[in-house]
């Protein structure tokens, strides 16, 4: 009887498992006797991290993608589709396109993150985001004439995807806008949600001083609750109004709709243990990356860890061996602080970050990565 | 056992959560409710005892009470 792997997602978290599942049952593939199923809805494959940098002119959208088929081993079955139903209990995965409905021995969701703009209203018309391509040129659009007034960071969603961008786009806005002469005639304002700059408590304490340091007004315990474009202004829930000229802003973040319709949990996101990544509510599921609720930050090192330890604990149980693998917690960031210079983060559960001194040595090793990153993808790094 | 007769309009569960998502997943329960709603937190975080009454004193909401039974901790917050 062959096994059915089926992997719903072709982002990070789902190609790394594909190429690595790929490797490892080889023999089984090979045989026929296991079959591996990847399911994205888009053609091309994004590493999303490339859109920090277009709002400062540095990339463009293109670069941050690159057709799945050429990243994903010819073991796997490759198809562009999107599934519109998860049936648990029949084991089942209903198509938009079809033909017919896709059955599973085992299914991993890795479905990412979507943006939820439309939950603050206002946001839609008054803000752009760099977390998607659309927001990221319309962000580089405004940056480019902007020579003076008020730019505003706002975290308004959260959890979102890569936790230090944020920050990493004041600390580059900063020196960006210095360096062309224009820091003296633009404010910059960082708000948060809580009572810090950060979630991480340790990532705070060392970003406070940073930006205390370069000038960055920073505004906590501010929760936005609407924007209204036309008189440029952001007002939260605790009662603040800030004024803007351009607001880049981190938009609400869910998963998909699939997931939450399949009662896997809230938002899109799915409900895991976060050691074996085994969904809470279904058998043989798993979910990895942004998709989790591993209460880790949802970033591409955490999907790509989080990928080999679904891989082994797959290749286990196909082989008809306990599962033994566990993910940890282990995350590791590089966090751009200028355009020169960046810091390096690595921490899991039981060890917090202890952010590294700025670099330019860390800031190149970040670019470089983001060029070896298509390895990764391709499951050789 | 809880000591509060509070009837919540909604809980977030948010045990195992590790800081800040209890207070966030408090936040956006808070941005769809209704004035006057009682939304109940659960939290296992001790983290959360500070978060959530300091984010309740930035706003007008109310936190009604806090019940703690072992290592777990109940809030009750009064929407404004």
């Amino acid at each position: 009887m062959t096994d059915r792997i089926a992997i719903l997602g072709g982002g990070t978290g789902g190609a790394v498992l594909a190429n690595n599942l790929a490797e490892r049952l080889r023999p089984e593939i090979d045989a026929g006797d296991v079959e591996v199923t990847l399911i994205n809805d888009d053609p091309d494959h994004v590493y999303k991290p490339i859109w920090l940098y277009v709002p400062f002119g540095k990339r463009e959208p293109a670069d941050a993608r690159r057709p799945l088929q050429s990243l994903v081993d010819d073991r796997i079955d490759l198809r562009i589709d999107r599934v519109t139903r998860i049936d648990t209990d029949g084991k089942r995965l209903e198509l938009r396109d079809g033909p017919g409905s896709l059955a599973y021995d085992y299914l991993v969701v890795a479905t990412g993150s979507t943006l939820a703009p439309t939950e603050i209203p206002g946001l839609e018309e008054g803000g752009h985001d760099y977390y998607s391509e659309s927001g990221s040129l319309a962000l580089r659009d405004d940056l480019l004439s902007m020579t003076e007034g008020h730019l505003v960071l706002s975290v308004i969603g959260t959890p979102h995807m890569c936790p230090a961008a944020p920050l990493e786009f004041v600390f580059m806005a900063d020196d960006w806008l210095r360096e062309r002469g224009l820091r003296e005639d633009v404010d910059i304002t960082y708000t948060y949600p809580i009572q810090r700059v950060h979630g991480n408590p340790h990532i705070a304490e060392w970003a406070e001083p940073i930006m205390d340091e370069r000038g960055i007004d920073v505004e906590t315990f501010f929760n936005a609750d609407a924007i209204d474009p036309e008189a440029g202004t952001v007002t939260s829930m605790e009662g603040t109004e800030i004024d803007y000229d351009v607001l880049a802003a981190i938009p609400p973040h869910r998963g998909v709709d699939v997931v939450e319709e399949a009662g896997l949990g809230d938002r899109g996101w799915v409900d895991v243990n976060k050691h074996t990544l085994e969904a809470d509510e279904a058998e043989d599921v798993y979910a990895l990356g942004d998709a989790a609720t591993t209460g880790v930050p949802k970033a591409g090192s955490v999907a790509h860890y989080q990928a080999g330890v679904v891989a082994q604990r797959l290749e286990s149980e196909i082989r008809g061996r306990p599962a033994t693998e566990t993910y940890d917690g282990k995350t590791l960031c590089f966090i751009e602080t200028g355009m020169d210079s960046a810091s390096y983060v690595e921490f899991d559960y039981e060890n917090p970050p202890s952010p590294a001194p700025p670099s330019e040595k860390l800031h190149w090793s970040k670019l470089a990565y983001n060029e070896s990153y298509w390895l990764t993808a391709r499951g050789l790094l | 056992m809880p000591t509060t007769d509070i009837e919540p309009t909604d809980t977030v569960d948010a045990r195992g959560a590790a800081c800040p998502g209890p207070l966030m997943d408090l936040i956006s329960r808070v941005r769809g409710a209704e004035s006057g709603d009682v939304i109940r937190l659960l939290s296992d975080n001790d983290q959360s005892l500070t978060d959530v009454s300091e984010w309740v004193d930035e706003t007008d909401n109310e936190l009604l009470a806090v019940d703690e039974s072992g290592d777990e901790y109940e809030f009750y917050v009064e929407v404004a």
